[in-house]
């Protein structure tokens, strides 16, 4: 083995789109390759979990760990890794935030696994079988990770060093933060990698925006046709650009479609939904309940519309139900 | 979360007060005290019978000098009440004054619980829940801005008058703006004034000609304040002279143009005679106008129109003051302070038909009348009908537009009064039978109700009742050729109909149609009703919610002549208290806008109540104008990035507070499972 700084990649409750976004990196994957040895990547090469056991603690220079936190064995790898890994990196929405899985939170597990494996249209389950922690097969013990209750933030589970914001971060950013820790330059512990502003201050279309909203309706992006040239919010849009941090150059934005938050609220900001939703009601047009509601009935989904990216880190964290 | 902030590791001193028995009754305050003193950084906890008590204090500033304080919580009343005592005391102690934080467990706990239990354990987590906070304070300045002395006080009429008088013979420089031709107001209408029945004129007059030569009034008539900027003590307005003409420093006011004028016979509606009369498009709107100078109509002046005109006005002018090219004239001056006396108008009679006001020519409004009675008014002082004829029965009917579902639902105040005195004034002029039709006669005031004694020996006729309606339509002998006054007279419990020669309508007063433009313009509140706000009902009636701008007389709500002038007298001692400091002091709990951080996404930009917040187009950052913003914390909770700090409710202090809140409730929880267990 060379001594090059060691890099792994993990993943947890994720969709993959972490891992594509390391492989986005294109012609520049061959500089992080050249730069370090990765030791560990399962979604592209093969290892075990007893080759990284067998590692010495604090071995890996950097660990780059996606996906929110939702099983037992999420639990064990990400604490496993912890050990093994001098800096570790909450990488995406769903390590940074808890993400699209932790939108699981506003229900319980058994909901979950009653609408999973017995109400979804698509199952076929006369019989009612359920997932087993473990069960005998062949005379062997076969075991499943559990499912937690409560899907979490990897800084929920274990120490996280620095945070690598997006959905999913993009190659740009993801250079950058190689680049900056393998030039010896740590920022402070917590930081998270991207600039600390609002999305507004680098979307092109911020010299559209009138300075009295004064919201009358809201739109889903199907229900209208948008136009490219207008901020979202002048159109009824709702756009989580103003209290999402920057860094992604507006991407959504470029696309024609409004920010729907993966990168989080800045340093400022407790709670992105709360900070969002506190703002957007600020700038009703309506004075009166009535009228208000009606606007609002334009967001029929005001936690999927918020709390997109950050159910589990937000104060609201979990619908409290019965079987807690 | 110890955080030091600049004065060392926090030092808590922790003080509840008995507050005699109202909150000591309620609340174990020993318990309190025995509480906060387990709690980190606490280090001294005491009760004491009277907290806000000279001694009370002085126990306060003995611990900071002594042990060493530098955070002091006070588990009093309302800081409505007192914190400003406790600053004051903490400060006098060396102490900024903004390391002292204040527990409401009066009007928030001992007198609004019945469990004494509860309302000790609430009390503890407030207590705790405060103290937690005061680890995140810092200490913060007042910030002083000089108050410019010049004033402007908006409206001439007899509050305006009086006002403007009052600061000027205090030396102080006013402008007075008013929006008709002269001032004098609605007062400047009236014949006599209730209830000692002086002549309007006589005792008007001179303070009018006294506002004219005033050497430190700049009075403007036929202006309009166009714009408002600024905040208490440096405003800066805009204001638009309208032209007249007429060159108003050449003008003498000697007539000669009227008459000169091509119209020998006045034809147009006389708007200061309410159109009983008729004048030239070159006109005075009556002899005693100030200033003393005659202006045209140009709707109506044939030069304006044709341009064909054979300027005799101009050629009989020997002072050559008459210019047709005169354009308005645009004013921008700066003042410390404004003293709003826009006044009301009367209610609009044609919106109530079935008192027949628009429909028979001999139903007239109370302001008509008091033409009618005014030696100068249309008729010189006869009170007669519409033909000409005096009448020998006049039915002056209350409440027009007041105390009404269908209009207004207030009271307004002076009809009672002006009607009793029309009533007089009626019989003396004509000696006809004057009935005066009421709901309840409203006659408080200082001889008001001696006045009203007086008329009833003077044998006016008083009906109660509403009035249904005013007719023509006779149905017997007596009531052909007259108006006849339907109505349930509630005393005796019949209907009864009263024929009459002549109907007056006692119009109620209500807020000026473009009020709601002028508040907000000044930045100033109304009441659901449209008059003006005052900051408080009983302790600051004359102030508003922005510093620095005042209101006087009857923009606030109906009141008589007295009333305004005492108000007017008491926006004016505002004036000159502010002018008299020299400066005044800014409350430090503003927002502020970190630049660095902010994104220019402009949502905090039009929720400002004080329009205190701008988008700076170069650097394309919001700013707040520290000057203008009161703390209100709304942008603070619009700022979708959270870069918007106000100082004294940052995020660390609320969440370390509903922290302290909250450590209670687990603390409750836990004995609850505890005991379940």
């Amino acid at each position: 083995m060379s001594d090059k700084p060691k890099l792994a990649f993990y993943w947890c409750a994720s969709c993959g789109g972490c891992e594509e976004s390391v492989v986005d990196l294109a012609e520049d994957i061959l500089m992080v390759a050249g730069a370090v040895d990765i030791i560990f990547w399962p979604v592209a090469m093969d290892f075990k979990k007893n080759d990284v056991e067998a590692m010495e603690d604090g071995s890996i220079f950097a660990a780059m760990i996606n996906g929110a936190i939702r099983t037992s064995e999420q639990e064990e790898m990400a604490r496993l890794i912890r050990r093994k890994s001098k800096v570790v990196i909450a990488y995406g929405s769903c390590a940074h935030m808890g993400g699209i899985p932790s939108l699981a939170n506003e229900f319980t597990r058994s909901q979950i696994m009653e609408y999973m494996y017995q109400e979804a249209p698509s199952v076929v389950n006369p019989e009612k079988t359920r997932p087993m922690l473990s069960f005998k097969h062949n005379s062997q013990n076969v075991t499943l990770p559990e499912i937690r209750n409560l899907v979490r933030t990897l800084d929920q589970v274990i120490d996280v060093d620095y945070y690598l914001p997006g959905c999913p971060p993009t190659p740009k950013l993801l250079k950058q933060a190689v680049l900056t820790l393998l030039s010896g330059e740590f920022p402070p512990k917590g930081t998270v990698l991207s600039p600390d502003e609002a999305l507004c201050e680098e979307c092109p279309r911020k010299e559209s925006k009138p300075s009295d909203l004064s919201f009358t309706h809201f739109y889903r992006p199907h229900e209208i046709l948008i136009d490219k040239t207008k901020c979202l919010l002048s159109q009824g849009v709702v756009c989580m650009g103003p209290s999402t941090r920057a860094g992604c150059e507006a991407l959504c934005i470029s696309g024609n479609m409004p920010c729907s938050g993966c990168f989080g609220p800045t340093s400022r900001v407790r709670d992105q939904g709360a900070k969002m939703l506190s703002s957007l009601c600020s700038n009703i047009s309506e004075n009166d309940e009535t009228g208000i509601d009606k606007i609002l009935d334009g967001i029929p989904d005001p936690v999927g519309t918020f709390y997109r990216y950050g159910l589990a880190t937000s104060l609201l964290r979990k619908k409290i139900t019965e079987d807690v | 979360m110890f955080n030091s902030n600049g004065n060392g590791t926090p030092k808590i001193g922790f003080y509840v007060c008995h507050c005699g028995h109202n909150i000591a009754s309620m609340v174990d305050v020993e318990e309190v005290q025995k509480f906060a003193s387990t709690l980190p950084g606490v280090v001294v906890s005491r009760d004491y019978k009277y907290m806000c008590s000279d001694p009370g204090q002085e126990l306060i500033q003995k611990d900071i000098k002594e042990l060493g304080l530098n955070r002091i919580v006070v588990a009093s009343c309302s800081p409505l009440l007192h914190e400003h005592t406790f600053r004051v005391a903490a400060e006098k102690a060396g102490l900024n004054p903004y390391y002292f934080h204040m527990v409401n467990i009066r009007e928030s706990v001992s007198w609004v619980h019945t469990d004494k239990l509860s309302a000790t354990q609430k009390a503890k987590a407030l207590t705790r829940a405060a103290i937690q906070r005061v680890f995140f304070h810092k200490p913060l300045e007042k910030k002083s801005v000089p108050v410019n002395p010049d004033v402007l006080i908006v409206g001439g009429g007899i509050s305006g008058i009086t006002a403007a008088l009052t600061i000027a013979n205090a030396g102080k420089h006013v402008y007075l703006v008013e929006r008709e031709p002269t001032i004098g107001g609605h007062m400047a209408m009236f014949d006599k004034t209730f209830p000692t029945l002086d002549c309007a004129a006589c005792i008007l007059t001179p303070k009018m000609s006294a506002v004219k030569s005033h050497p430190n009034i700049t009075l403007w008539t036929y202006s309009e304040v166009e714009k408002v900027e600024g905040f208490v003590g440096n405003y800066k307005v805009n204001i638009k002279r309208k032209p007249r003409y007429v060159i108003e420093e050449l003008c003498v006011g000697c007539m000669e143009c009227i008459d000169a004028c091509i119209y020998k016979e006045a034809k147009y509606p006389d708007e200061f005679n309410q159109k009983l009369s008729k004048r030239k498009p070159i006109y005075i709107p009556f002899p005693q106008a100030t200033p003393q100078v005659v202006l045209f109509d140009p709707e109506t002046c044939i030069d304006f129109k044709s341009h064909r005109c054979k300027k005799t006005c101009i050629e009989s002018c020997d002072r050559k003051a008459i210019d047709l090219k005169q354009v308005p004239e645009y004013k921008e001056i700066n003042v410390g302070t404004v003293i709003l006396t826009t006044g009301f108008k009367t209610y609009d009679a044609e919106l109530s038909p079935q008192y027949g006001y628009g429909k028979y020519p001999n139903v007239y409004t109370s302001l008509e009348v008091e033409r009618l009675v005014n030696a100068s008014g249309p008729t010189a002082g006869e009170v007669v009908t519409k033909d000409g004829k005096k009448p020998k029965s006049v039915g002056i009917i209350h409440c027009v537009g007041s105390r009404d579902q269908k209009a207004h639902k207030w009271c307004s105040k002076v009809c009672c009064m002006y009607s009793l005195k029309l009533a007089h004034l009626i019989k003396e002029h004509t000696g006809a039978q004057v009935y005066n039709f009421y709901i309840d006669m409203r006659t408080p005031g200082k001889g008001y109700e001696e006045f009203y004694d007086k008329l009833m020996t003077e044998g006016v006729h008083f009906v109660r009742g509403r009035v249904s309606e005013v007719t023509d339509w006779a149905l017997v002998p007596e009531e052909e050729n007259k108006l006849t006054i339907r109505v349930e007279d509630t005393l005796i419990g019949v209907v009864r109909r009263v024929p009459v020669d002549m109907v007056v309508l006692a119009v109620g007063l209500e807020p000026r149609v473009d009020a709601g433009d002028i508040r907000r313009m000044f930045n100033i509140s109304c009441s659901n009703e449209g008059w003006f706000l005052e900051r408080h009902p009983k302790l600051a009636p004359v102030s508003t919610f922005t510093d620095g701008i005042f209101i006087a007389g009857a923009c606030q709500g109906p009141k008589d002549i007295p009333d305004s002038v005492a108000q007017a007298g008491a926006a004016a001692a505002e004036v000159l208290s502010l002018i008299s400091a020299g400066s005044i002091e800014l409350e430090p709990n503003t927002a502020s806008i970190n630049e660095k951080f902010c994104s220019g996404c402009k949502s905090c930009i039009p929720i400002c109540p004080y329009s205190a917040i701008s988008f700076n187009d170069g650097t394309q950052k919001a700013v707040i104008n520290e000057a203008l913003c009161k703390g209100c914390g709304t942008c603070v909770a619009a700022c979708p990035s959270g870069s918007i700090i106000q100082n004294l409710f940052e995020d660390d202090q609320i969440f370390s507070e509903i922290d302290g809140l909250l450590k209670f409730a687990d603390i409750e929880l836990e004995e609850m499972e505890a005991e379940h267990a």
